[in-house]
C-alpha cells in the first residue's frame, strides 16, 4: 500500500520484515545517484534505480550551440573518456556539413580514442578497487593513468578535457617524436597492467567476491539491451569496432574479449582484456599511420548542414555502444541532439542483478556494470 | 530572313550531335540487403507504413501510432531484431506533433549487427501539457522490447508524452517536484530562465 506525498514520490508501508534503504546519492558507494533498496535481512528483495542528481541538460543546452561551439560541452559527461563521448557526435556532424577528413587524421583519432579508452577503464578501475577495500587497486591505477594522460596532454594540450576531436579532422597535429614516446608509454603500461593480475584479478578474496555474484545471462544480457562490457562478460560477442568499424578500425586486426561467465568477475575483467587491446590497436595505428599530411579539414565559420536530415552514428566506448542521433534543419545549430549512452543502457540490468543479493555484494555488482553516473544524467 | 534559315545548316556539320538529355533523376541504387528489410516491412504492412529512407545500414520507417505495436512486433518476431539502442523524442510545435524514434539493433542474428532500424511515429501534441492527463500519448513497447523501459521514462518527463501501458511511468532524471513545462519541448527556452 502507497500513499503518494508528491508526484513520483511515494511512502510505502512495507511488511515488518521487510526494511526501505537509501543508499546515495550521498553515499560514496552509489556514486552520483541513490538507489533505493528493500532489504529482507541481508538479502535485496526489490532495487530501485534513481539516477537524475546530475543531470545537466547536454541535449537542451546542444539545441542553442553551433557545431563548433558543441564540441566543449558534449564532452563533459564523461570527462575522462571526453574522446570517445565526441566520437559520435563528430562523425554525425562531418555527415550532415558533408566534409571528408584526412587520413591521417583518422589515424590520430584511433590513437586517442584507444589512449581514452584506457585512462577511462583505469580510472574505473580504481574506483572499483577501492570499493572492494583493496588500496592498492586504487592507487596502482590512478598513478599508472598518468601516463596516458601525459601522452594525452602532448597530443593535445589538456590533460583531461580535450575537446580535441573537430568536425573535419583533430584540432592540431601530433607533436614531433610523439610516435616514439607514444610506443615507449604504451609497451611499459602494457607491461604495467599485467602485473594487475597477480594483485587483484587472480587474488582469491576478489574472486570470492565477485564470482558467481550478480549473474546476468546471456538471455537477459539480449532482451535488456546492455553494451559494452557487461553484454561481452555475458558471452555476446558484439563490438562496434568490429562489427561496423568507423574511420580506419576495419584497417586494424583487432581481437574482441568475450566471457561465458556474465557475474562480477567477468564484468570486471573485460575491461582489462580491453586496456590489453587497446595498446596492441595503438601500436598497429602508429606503424600504419601516414607519417605527415593534414589532419583537418577547415570548416567555414558557423557552419550550415546541406539541410533537413537526421544522422544516427555510434562508437564503441569504453563503456560500451555511444549512439548521437542529431536531427538538424539545416541551420546552423542541431535541432535536436540526443546522446544514446552506454551507462544509461546498462543501468536497467542492476535491478536484475541485485534481486536476491546480499546487500554487502551491492558495491561488487554495481561499479561492475561499468557505470558512470554523470554521464547516464547527461 | 535567308541568314536565319542557313546558318544552323551551315552550322550543323561542324557541331555535335546533341545527345538526347539524360534523365537527370538517375534511379538511386539502394544498398541491396536494407531495401530487402524495408520490403518485408512494407509488403507485410501496406500503406500503414512509409519507408523515409534505405541508406547503408539504417532503414527508415515512418508509422501512425496506432501501428507502431504491430510493426515493433514483426520486427522482432519477423526480422530477429532484439534489443532497442536509444528512444529520442522531437518536438514539432509549428506541425503541433511530438515524434518518438526507436533505434533498434540486433545482437543474436550476426547479419544484421551493422544495422539498425529507425521506428518513427508521432504524438497529437498539446500546448498547455498535463503530462500523462492529456492527448499526447503513445502505445509502449515495453511488452515487445524489454530495454526500452527507462528510455520511455525519461521521454515522458522530458516530453510529456505518455506510454499507455508501460508499467513505471514515474520521473527518472527530473526532480520530484518539477512543476514546469517538460524542459526538452521547443517552448521551454533555457534562456532566460
Amino acid at each position: 500500500m502507497a500513499t503518494e506525498i508528491m508526484p513520483g514520490l511515494a511512502l510505502q508501508k512495507v511488511d515488518e520484515r521487510i526494511m526501505t534503504l537509501n543508499v546515495g546519492p550521498q553515499h560514496p558507494g552509489s556514486g552520483h545517484m541513490r538507489i533505493v533498496v528493500q532489504i529482507d535481512g541481508d538479502y535485496i528483495v526489490a532495487c530501485d534505480p534513481d539516477p537524475g542528481y546530475v543531470h545537466r541538460g547536454e541535449e537542451k543546452m546542444a539545441e542553442y550551440r553551433n557545431y563548433i561551439t558543441n564540441i566543449p560541452h558534449l564532452e563533459r559527461p564523461v570527462i575522462h573518456d571526453s574522446c570517445n563521448v565526441l566520437y559520435p557526435y563528430v562523425l554525425g556532424a562531418e555527415e550532415l556539413l558533408g566534409i571528408e577528413v584526412p587520413e591521417r587524421a583518422k589515424y590520430v583519432r584511433v590513437i586517442a580514442s584507444e589512449l581514452n579508452r584506457c585512462i577511462y577503464i583505469m580510472y574505473w578501475l580504481a574506483i572499483y578497487g577501492i570499493f572492494l577495500g583493496h588500496s592498492t587497486m586504487f592507487m596502482w591505477p590512478a598513478g599508472d593513468r598518468e601516463f596516458l594522460i601525459d601522452l594525452m596532454e602532448k597530443m593535445s594540450g589538456a590533460r583531461v578535457t580535450h575537446a580535441h576531436f573537430v568536425p573535419g579532422g583533430v584540432r592540431n597535429d601530433l607533436p614531433a617524436n610523439f610516435e616514439d614516446v607514444c610506443l615507449r608509454h604504451v609497451n611499459y603500461f602494457e607491461k604495467r597492467i599485467k602485473e594487475y593480475a597477480a594483485v587483484f584479478y587472480d587474488n582469491p578474496i576478489l574472486i570470492s567476491r565477485t564470482q558467481d555474484t550478480g549473474v546476468l545471462s546471456k538471455h537477459d544480457a539480449i532482451r535488456l539491451g546492455t553494451t559494452g562490457s557487461v553484454l561481452r562478460a555475458s558471452g555476446v560477442d558484439y563490438d562496434l569496432r568490429i562489427k561496423e568499424p568507423y574511420d580506419v578500425y576495419d584497417e586494424l586486426d583487432i581481437h574482441t574479449n568475450v566471457m561465458k561467465e556474465g557475474d562480477a568477475y567477468a564484468r570486471s575483467r573485460i575491461p582489462w582484456l580491453d586496456m590489453l587491446e587497446s595498446c596492441n590497436i595503438i601500436r598497429q595505428a602508429l606503424q600504419k599511420m601516414p607519417k605527415s599530411g593534414s589532419v583537418r579539414t577547415k570548416l567555414k565559420p558557423n557552419p550550415k548542414t546541406k539541410g533537413p536530415a537526421t544522422v544516427y552514428k555510434r562508437v564503441e566506448s569504453g563503456r560500451g555502444s555511444l549512439g548521437c542521433y542529431i536531427v538538424s534543419d539545416g541551420k546552423t545549430e542541431p535541432y535536436r541532439l540526443k546522446l544514446s549512452v552506454p551507462s544509461f543502457r546498462n543501468l536497467i540490468a542492476l535491478p536484475h542483478l541485485l534481486k536476491g543479493e546480499k546487500l554487502g555484494n551491492m558495491p561488487s555488482v554495481y561499479w561492475s556494470l561499468n557505470y558512470w553516473p554523470v554521464e547516464a544524467d547527461r | 530572313m535567308m541568314s536565319t534559315e542557313t546558318q544552323p545548316s551551315q552550322v550543323a556539320p561542324n557541331e555535335k550531335p546533341v545527345p538526347p538529355k539524360k534523365p537527370e533523376e538517375t534511379p538511386v541504387e539502394l544498398p541491396v540487403f536494407e531495401k530487402g528489410l524495408s520490403d518485408k516491412i512494407t509488403g507485410k504492412f501496406g500503406d500503414k507504413v512509409e519507408v523515409a529512407f534505405v541508406i547503408e545500414d539504417r532503414v527508415r520507417i515512418n508509422v501512425g501510432r496506432e501501428n507502431v505495436h504491430d510493426v515493433a512486433e514483426f520486427i522482432r518476431d519477423e526480422l530477429n531484431f532484439d534489443h532497442v539502442e536509444s528512444v529520442s523524442g522531437v518536438d514539432f510545435p509549428k506541425e503541433k506533433e511530438i515524434e518518438v524514434v526507436y533505434h533498434i539493433g540486433s545482437y543474436t542474428d550476426s547479419s544484421l549487427s551493422r544495422q539498425i532500424i529507425v521506428l518513427a511515429t508521432r504524438a497529437q501534441r498539446e500546448d498547455n501539457p498535463i503530462p500523462g492527463q492529456d492527448a499526447t500519448k503513445l502505445p509502449t513497447l515495453r511488452d515487445i522490447f524489454y530495454s526500452v523501459e527507462f528510455h520511455e521514462r525519461e521521454i515522458f518527463e522530458m516530453f510529456g508524452v505518455f506510454f499507455e501501458g508501460h508499467p513505471d511511468n514515474r520521473r527518472l532524471l527530473l526532480p520530484e517536484d518539477w512543476a514546469d513545462l517538460p524542459p526538452l519541448r521547443k517552448d521551454f527556452d533555457s534562456r532566460g530562465r
